[in-house]
């Protein structure tokens, strides 16, 4: 009697707790508790955190935006794939992102130091907008427009890596940000 | 042995003294044997995956390779896991309530349903057209048989679930049990209510997939169906925690005649993972936009944390039961004896304690910390996720069920175990090679590596980017570790269909192998400092420890990146 | 051991006896706060102009 296989005591609720047990408890409790409070409080004290404000929207009302967008702002043609417009937005516009297979584009010039509302959304399939070597990741929708705001806080080429699965050319999807001092 | 009765034909097993249900035992031997064959086929896809993601060996091209994870994800995560869980679940009650299957006939339609729809996605998938990963995330698009056949499966399942909740009902009725459930079955009850939310969930949104493939409807809104699909997907990895837990619990006793530390504690555990458990649903959806922060905090930390609490408790309630059994039985000296003189050959325990320790350490301290809101934004996506549930899911439930598996061998088989050396070593290669994959790989993902992604040298690509240095030594250390963990998993395979096809009968005076009950000695003063598992409790706070200093690790490197408001 | 009746039983260990309740609990909870909270976040997403 008395085995997890067998059986319990009648009344095993009135059973004492031994001491192990309730250390434990009070432990893993306190600091499952820090843990809750915190993930709020960093919404206050530290400087990265899910801005969730989004949008629904047409993929062809999102593409008619970017590629506004990219009119207005282009700069040059990117060297490394001559047929990318690279496009340098004055500090705290508002910014465009289409992920598409298999491409994130405009390739972007941004400021080191300056706030940028980027927008983000998909014009086919759910894809990945991974942020590289900063390693900072969302998910881009279809229908639905998402904006962040983002602060560089150093300069350097950044690219953009698709991490949503989506179809044979998933591996070839790729965009790039350039971050200037 | 058999003794027949008009109802119901059973035996009375030599090995443990339990009455095995006739009809039951055979379609939990099905089960079991399917879960086998298809743990072959998974593992097999997860060869393929690791040695194209091995950098120096590249196996597959790009289209095979899709193909080659579409079918381990779905095989290894879901089609073999559950096959397993409803043998557990005819094997449990009928076993340990002594009483018989209800419904004998709907569990063998539930074996037809389960096997038919897999075999229908696995068809969809081989046809080259539904590489769609086991995530299937609309608007991406798979054969309508592909869906088909996931709905099949999941009709099965929930017929198993009918018959195992029949069965407990039957049980009541006919008294073949008095006063509270087991803690096993119990743990076997949690597993269904959870597996029902689960497969509820599943049908509400594949059906209408499969209804969107037809041309039947038109469109489906790609946000909602991945809030709907990961009460399904993720809920799917619940059922198994609280499976393999559940084993835990039951080998500590079949082993060692360890008896839970307390009733209450445990149950009440349970109770918070009936109530607060599926929440982690969202921990896929936190860095998705426009879902309120208010949302995915209440969710993503289970109401504040407390099925991380249940589960922190499980984690020391099993090894300090085993604690407080082998000091009452002696092995009362220092604070680690009664664990250097475990049976860690024996594989049934060292699986067991394999599965506890990459649980917690590999699975459970990453699952915490990854699935803080903000500390996703930095794991999201990457092959960190994968690195994290292959902890939980194969070093946790998998190398559980091999454990369960071997015990269960001789009872239900009524063979003995065959090649005994390899099957003690198995457990180590599975587990040893499945804890290296999954922490090189996390390292990966933590420089950024992508998940479900072909080449990352991006070969070719204009915009192509080098990762650093490190990189490319995680995946082929990790990718090494998959492949000795494939080599561990094949093993298994060999050991078990060996063991019921040539394996020597159970001798007819074969010793009892329930443990003798501990305490023998009566009330005998143990432990240290007045508490009974002094050990189990420093080991408990090296985990802490551990959790502690990785969680804040962690936010230190969130501190420097962009700020993202 | 004790021969008390049911109900001398406290309430926790009558509660957690209680298996339909239990599988009604583990319906609802979830499908209220992860699914239906859920949904209602995706469906009041405003509409961009």
């Amino acid at each position: 009697m008395g085995y997890s296989f067998t059986a319990p005591a009648k009344n095993w609720a009135t059973e004492p707790i031994e001491r192990t047990e309730i250390l434990w408890i009070t432990i893993a409790g306190s600091w499952c508790l820090f843990m809750f409070v915190w993930m709020i409080a960093w919404h206050w004290i530290g400087n990265q955190n899910m801005a969730n404000e989004a949008y629904k929207t047409t993929t062809d009302t999102y593409a008619k935006k970017v590629e506004d967008f990219t009119a207005k702002y282009t700069v040059r043609q990117d060297k490394s794939d001559p047929s990318l417009p690279v496009v340098a937005p004055p500090p705290g516009s508002d910014v465009y992102l289409a992920a598409s297979r298999w491409q994130w584009r405009p390739v972007l010039e941004l400021q080191k130091g300056k706030s940028y509302r980027v927008h983000i959304s998909s014009l086919d399939w759910d894809h990945g907008f991974s942020l590289q070597p900063e390693n900072i990741n969302f998910t881009a929708y279809p229908g639905y427009e998402s904006v962040i705001t983002m602060t560089p806080n150093k300069s350097g080429t950044f690219a953009i890596v698709c991490n949503e699965y989506c179809g044979i050319g998933h591996h070839t999807m790729l965009g790039r940000i350039y971050v200037k001092e | 042995m058999a003794i027949t009765t008009a109802q119901s034909p059973f035996r009375t097993d030599p090995l443990t003294g339990l009455r095995i249900d006739l009809t039951a035992a055979t379609l939990v031997k099905v089960n079991a044997v399917l879960a086998v064959v298809f743990l072959l086929v998974g593992g097999t896809a997860g060869l393929l995956v690791a040695l194209t993601r091995w950098p120096a060996v590249h196996l597959l091209p790009a289209d095979l390779f899709y193909m080659a994870l579409t079918v381990h994800g779905i095989v290894a995560l879901m089609v073999w896991i559950i096959f397993f869980e409803i043998a557990v679940l005819y094997f449990v009650p009928t076993a340990l309530l002594s009483c018989r299957l209800a419904a004998p006939k709907m569990a063998w339609t539930q074996v037809a349903l389960m096997t038919i729809g897999a075999a229908i996605t696995a068809v969809a998938i081989l046809q080259g057209d539904s590489s769609v990963m086991m995530t299937s995330y609309v608007p991406m698009n798979a054969a309508p048989h592909f869906y088909l056949g996931l709905i099949l499966f999941a009709v099965g399942a929930l017929i198993g679930c009918g018959v195992f909740w029949g069965t407990l009902v039957i049980a009541k009725e006919e008294k073949t049990y008095e006063g509270s459930l087991p803690l096993t079955v119990y743990g076997c009850m949690v597993a269904t209510v959870i597996a029902v939310f689960t497969i509820a969930s599943g049908a509400i949104i594949l059906i209408p997939t499969f209804l969107w493939s037809l041309g039947l409807i038109k469109s489906i809104d790609p946000m909602m169906y991945r809030v709907i699909w990961w009460a399904f997907g993720h809920s799917s990895q619940q059922i198994n925690v609280t499976a393999h837990i559940t084993i835990w619990y039951t080998v500590a006793g079949l082993a060692f005649g360890a008896k839970p530390m307390s009733e209450k504690v445990s149950r009440t555990a349970f109770l918070l993972y009936i109530l607060f458990l599926q929440f982690g649903s969202v921990h896929h959806l936190l860095s998705d936009p426009g879902l309120s922060s208010a949302w995915k905090i209440f969710n993503t930390s289970y109401m504040m944390y407390l099925a991380v609490l249940a589960s922190l408790i499980h984690g020391l309630t099993v090894p300090g039961s085993i604690e407080v059994a082998q000091r009452r039985n002696g092995l009362n000296n220092g604070l680690f004896e009664w664990l250097r003189k475990c049976p860690w050959g024996n594989p049934v325990f060292s699986s067991t304690i394999l599965s506890i320790i990459i649980f917690g350490f590999i699975g459970g301290i990453t699952g915490v910390v990854m699935s803080v809101e903000q500390v996703n934004m930095i794991i999201h996506n990457t092959i960190y996720v994968p690195g994290h549930f292959h902890g939980t899911v194969a070093g946790g439930t998998t190398l559980a069920f091999m454990g369960l598996t071997y015990y269960l061998i001789p009872v239900l088989f009524q063979r003995q175990v065959i090649m005994k050396p390899l099957a003690a070593l198995q457990p180590w290669l599975f587990g040893g090679g499945m804890s290296v994959f999954a922490l090189a790989i996390m390292g990966a993902g933590t420089l950024g590596v992508p998940r479900r992604h072909w080449d990352i040298t991006f070969a070719g690509q204009a915009l192509g980017y080098e990762w650093p240095g490190l990189t490319q030594m995680f995946m082929a250390v990790g990718e090494i570790g998959g492949v000795i963990a494939v080599v561990g998993g094949a093993l298994f395979c060999l050991i078990v269909v060996g063991s019921i096809l040539m394996g020597e009968p159970v001798p007819a005076d074969a010793k009892n192998i329930v443990a003798p009950p501990a305490d023998a000695g009566g009330h005998k003063e143990i432990g240290a400092g007045g508490f009974e598992a002094p050990g189990t409790f420093v080991l408990a706070m090296v985990l802490f420890v551990t959790l502690v200093l990785y969680y804040f690790v962690n936010f230190k490197y969130l501190a420097t990146l962009w700020t993202l408001t | 051991m004790s021969n008390e009746p049911f109900e001398q039983q406290t309430v926790l260990q009558r509660i957690l006896d209680d298996i339909n309740f239990i599988m009604c609990l583990g319906l609802v909870v979830p499908t209220v706060f992860y699914t239906l909270w859920g949904v209602m976040e995706v469906a009041t997403i405003p509409l961009g102009k």
